[in-house]
């Protein structure tokens, strides 16, 4: 009965369960990083206290999410040798030398800086603090333009010769190889994910403490900050994806179909199907709810223009379909819902009422973790949409697995899982415990412990709990 | 020099650079029972907190790099020591989040401290045993692992598994004794003086086994002209580990740190005498391994701007912190 999970399936379960959970902490890591380079920037240049209080009060999430990212991230670069060293034999001239430059020019800047960052605000000058945090979130982006490149050209493979013994080699220009054809549109739909994702559970903790308190400045200022995120990233990350999708379209036309659910190819003009069960086995969507000709006039800008099926696509090249067709409506539907939260707020900021309607506010956590559930619903169509290949047409899945034994991954695969989930499972339970806390004046940032007082000041009773009503600045009220 | 033995040589420096600045936090976290409950401990994890992720990287710089200029070396190490890079993984989880959860959470901390400690414990053996099951020889047909499940698991690597703890408990000490003062620097030499003997005894221990596992090695280190090239190493090193037990006992502050790290070099140099030119012994050349010339120069242009940079930082990153760490006003 559970022969499907052979040592090739439980290697992908493995990688897709460590590589999802490690993408989790970047996702936030990268928008927070830029978060607190605006927040610290915008404190030394107004001197205003609340920029500083918002730092030091996201500088101690960073710093759980930061650390659960890296971990994370140690286990994901050894997997490609342990569960995929055929892939690392093939691939590795190409892919190889750009993860190393991940490393040297990401890595090492943000863990270089990071020490800084969290532990040296009374060490170094205010500016030189601030161009430490810089760096940190310089180098988020400058890991996920390596990786995004990497996974990119995974995609859609370029500027690569094939060598007598099998293995992939760079060819003259690594240029081609860096820059493929699908990682500019991966790049900036990757990064500005982050940016929302990290906006919506900002938006969502301002939206928590203004139910509780509408005039705590602190909360109305996450709370702004992260509505004008949402209104003006949401609509440009969903062109973004639309652009996404068109070079998918060109270069992983199987990929599309599957996301679309078209089976059958129309000669005349493609339905978009809103909602349905893709069967793959009969070959269709049942209880389809489609709008005639729209997915035709989306993907090529013509209702009459003919689209291909998966008929025409040879069934052992066939990526499943029902797994696709589900994610990428995840994606979508998230991307309309964060489309109307930041329009909502923009009505709401017109009629002055952002900090006080509720609703708005309700809806806004219960949208908080929406980008993380995006993120991930995004990433399983792109890697379950590529399938049965690794390296796009060149290299499958099942040839690129290491000559490892089924009880031998299986037993890794478990110890993954239940380590992941009661550790990773800890540190979001503390990251939800710092942001149930009220932000306030004089927050504390991430302290080394000493042997005097609890180091968290949300940990101390009494007054330093007290809400931020006694900003010294109210002019913030104004500030919508 | 051809660009296989240059990129031979920056491996080998990552590797020596994960193994003495890793090393010493991992001993921070092996020796952490033994340090007092409270400030003890506080200040033991203090003096590493701002720089254990800087440490680590280098451990994905040694693999990721390993993967870059030797993929087939990469191919064929991890998944003949599959336990125990997964084990070491799962160590390397445990105590990096301690850092941050210990603190997170008075009510549990010594919950974290003891997973401080073990991952720690369970990181220090796997990379020990990894290196000695690639030293005892890694079978390899077509391009793969050809060997069984449990090749990893001999006397021998157990044996330089327990040297590496030993060793890393040896450099965790000797920080402390550097960062501390008063009693608990006093607690450092008795420590370090322990794990001394420990490293001293169980690095010789290899060495000896080593001569005995495989005749090539035998002979490198054996006779003429070899001889010559590689007797100068264990000398050093003996010179060196003498100084060492000496400024342990007497008042030095960092020497007897610089001197522990002193002796990871020559043991490495011990090690690349034993291996070379082989990356995976007793097949695999380093030349049998390397990624194409197109990939080592992509890559060396990047070394060479950017390692002198992150040398530069990480430097200032360790100076801004410098100092006692009893010495720094908190709060
Ligand atoms: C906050 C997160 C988020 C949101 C709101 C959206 N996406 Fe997305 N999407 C991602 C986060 C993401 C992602 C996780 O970042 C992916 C996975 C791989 C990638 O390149 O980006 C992704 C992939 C991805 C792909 C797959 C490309 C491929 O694999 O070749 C397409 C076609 C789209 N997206 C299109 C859209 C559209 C039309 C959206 C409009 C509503 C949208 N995305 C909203
Ligand atoms: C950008 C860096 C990434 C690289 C280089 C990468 C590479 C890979 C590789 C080598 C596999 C295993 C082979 C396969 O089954 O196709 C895989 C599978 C998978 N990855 Fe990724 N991945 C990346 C990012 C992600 C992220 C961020 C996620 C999710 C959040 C993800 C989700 C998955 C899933 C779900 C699978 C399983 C697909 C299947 O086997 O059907 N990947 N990826
Ligand atoms: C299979 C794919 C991946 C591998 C092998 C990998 C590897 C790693 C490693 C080794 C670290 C720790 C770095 C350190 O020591 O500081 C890390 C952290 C990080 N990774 Fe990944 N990663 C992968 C996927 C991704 C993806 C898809 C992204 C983003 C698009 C990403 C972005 C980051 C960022 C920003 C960090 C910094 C730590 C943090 O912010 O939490 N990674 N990754």
């Amino acid at each position: 009965m559970l022969d499907f999970l052979d040592a090739l399936m439980l290697a992908r379960i493995q990688f897709a369960f460590t590589v999802s959970f490690h993408f989790f902490f970047p996702a936030f890591s990268i928008g927070l990083a830029s978060y607190l380079m605006v927040l610290e920037g915008l404190w030394l240049k107004t001197g205003r206290q609340i920029y500083l209080d918002l730092f030091k009060y996201w500088l101690k999430i960073f710093a759980i999410a930061f650390a659960m990212g890296v971990v994370s991230g140690i286990v994901m670069s050894y997997q490609f040798g342990t569960n995929w060293s055929v892939f690392s034999d093939v691939a590795g001239p190409v892919i190889g030398p750009l993860m190393a430059y991940e490393v040297l020019t990401a890595f090492f800047l943000e863990a270089g800086f990071l020490g800084v960052m969290l532990f040296g605000m009374n060490k170094v000058g205010k500016k030189l603090h601030f161009a430490a945090t810089c760096m940190v979130a310089l180098g988020t982006f400058v890991s996920a333009f390596w990786i995004l490149s990497v996974n990119s050209w995974m995609q859609t493979p370029t500027g690569y010769e094939i060598a007598a013994n099998g293995q992939f080699l760079p060819g003259p220009s690594w240029w081609d190889i860096v820059f493929n054809p699908s990682f500019p549109y991966r790049l900036v739909h990757t990064v500005m994910a982050a940016y929302l994702t990290t906006a919506f559970a900002v938006g969502g903790v301002g939206a928590w403490h203004l139910l509780k308190d509408s005039t705590n400045l602190h909360a109305r200022k996450m709370f702004s900050m992260a509505m004008w995120m949402a209104a003006i990233v949401t609509p440009l990350q969903i062109y973004a994806g639309d652009m996404h999708g068109l070079n998918t379209l060109e270069h992983q036309p199987q990929k599309v179909m599957a996301m679309e659910g078209h089976f059958e190819s129309h000669p005349d003009g493609a339905p978009l199907i809103l909602f349905g069960i893709p069967d793959s086995e009969a070959k269709t969507v049942r209880y389809a709810i489609q709008i005639p000709k729209l997915s035709s006039l989306i993907l090529k800008h013509d209702l009459d223009a003919p689209m291909a099926g998966l008929d025409t696509i040879p069934d052992d090249e066939e990526p499943p379909v029902g797994v696709v067709f589900w994610s990428f409506r995840v994606m979508v539907g998230i991307g309309f819902a964060m489309l109307g939260i930041g329009a909502w707020s923009l009505l709401a900021r017109w009629r002055r009422k952002l900090y006080d309607w509720p609703w708005l506010h309700r809806a806004a956590l219960v949208m908080a973790p929406s980008g993380f559930v995006a993120v991930l619903a995004g990433w399983i169509t792109t890697e379950v949409g590529r399938q049965p290949y690794v390296i796009y047409g060149l290299l499958r899945t099942a040839d690129a697995a290491s000559p490892l034994d089924a009880p031998a991954v299986a037993a890794s695969l478990l110890a993954f899982i239940l380590v992941y989930f009661a550790v990773f499972g800890v540190g979001v339970w503390y990251i939800l415990r710092l942001m149930g806390k009220v932000p306030h004046v004089g927050e504390t940032g991430v302290k080394r412990g000493d042997t005097g007082p609890i180091r968290t000041a949300g940990i101390t009773p009494g007054p330093t709990q007290n809400p931020g009503h006694d900003d010294p600045l109210p002019a913030d009220k104004e500030d919508v | 020099m051809d660009l296989t033995v240059i990129w031979a040589f920056i491996i080998a420096f990552a590797v020596f650079a994960y193994v003495v600045m890793d090393g010493f936090d991992l001993g921070i976290g092996i020796l952490f029972p033994t340090l007092k409950v409270g400030q003890g401990r506080d200040r033991a994890m203090n003096s590493i907190a701002p720089v254990w992720d800087g440490n680590e990287t280098w451990l994905v710089l040694g693999g990721g790099g390993l993967f870059a200029a030797f993929p087939l070396a990469y191919a064929v190490v991890l998944p003949a020591t599959y336990p125990l890079i997964i084990a070491m993984l799962l160590g390397l989880v445990f105590r990096g989040v301690a850092f941050e959860y210990r603190w997170r959470d008075p009510a549990h901390r010594p919950f974290w401290d003891a997973a401080f400690f073990g991952g720690s414990l369970v990181a220090a053996m796997a990379q020990g045993m990894t290196l000695g099951a690639l030293l005892q020889g890694v079978e390899v047909v077509d391009r793969a692992y050809a060997g069984s499940w449990f090749d990893w698991l001999t006397p021998y690597t157990l044996l330089c598994g327990l040297g590496v703890v030993a060793g890393y408990a040896l450099l965790g000490s000797t920080w402390l004794i550097w960062k501390l003062d008063g009693g608990a620097q006093k607690h450092a030499r008795w420590l370090a003086l322990r794990a001394a003997i420990a490293t001293i005894v169980l690095m010789g221990a290899v060495s000896l086994y080593n001569i005995f596992l495989n005749a090539e090695y035998a002979e490198r280190w054996l006779t003429a002209p070899e001889i010559y090239f590689a007797a100068p190493v264990p000398i050093i090193t003996a010179i060196i580990a003498v100084s060492m037990l000496r400024a342990i006992g007497t008042d030095r502050n960092s020497k007897p740190f610089w001197l522990s790290i002193a002796l990871f070099l020559f043991g490495m140099l011990g090690l690349g005498v034993t291996m070379w030119p082989y990356v995976v012994p007793p097949g695999l050349t380093i030349w049998d391994a390397a990624a194409p010339e197109r990939s080592q120069i992509f890559m060396l242009v990047g070394v060479a701007i950017t390692m002198p940079l992150i040398i530069a930082y990480t430097a200032w990153a360790y100076w801004v912190f410098r100092g006692k760490v009893s010495d720094e006003g908190y709060h």
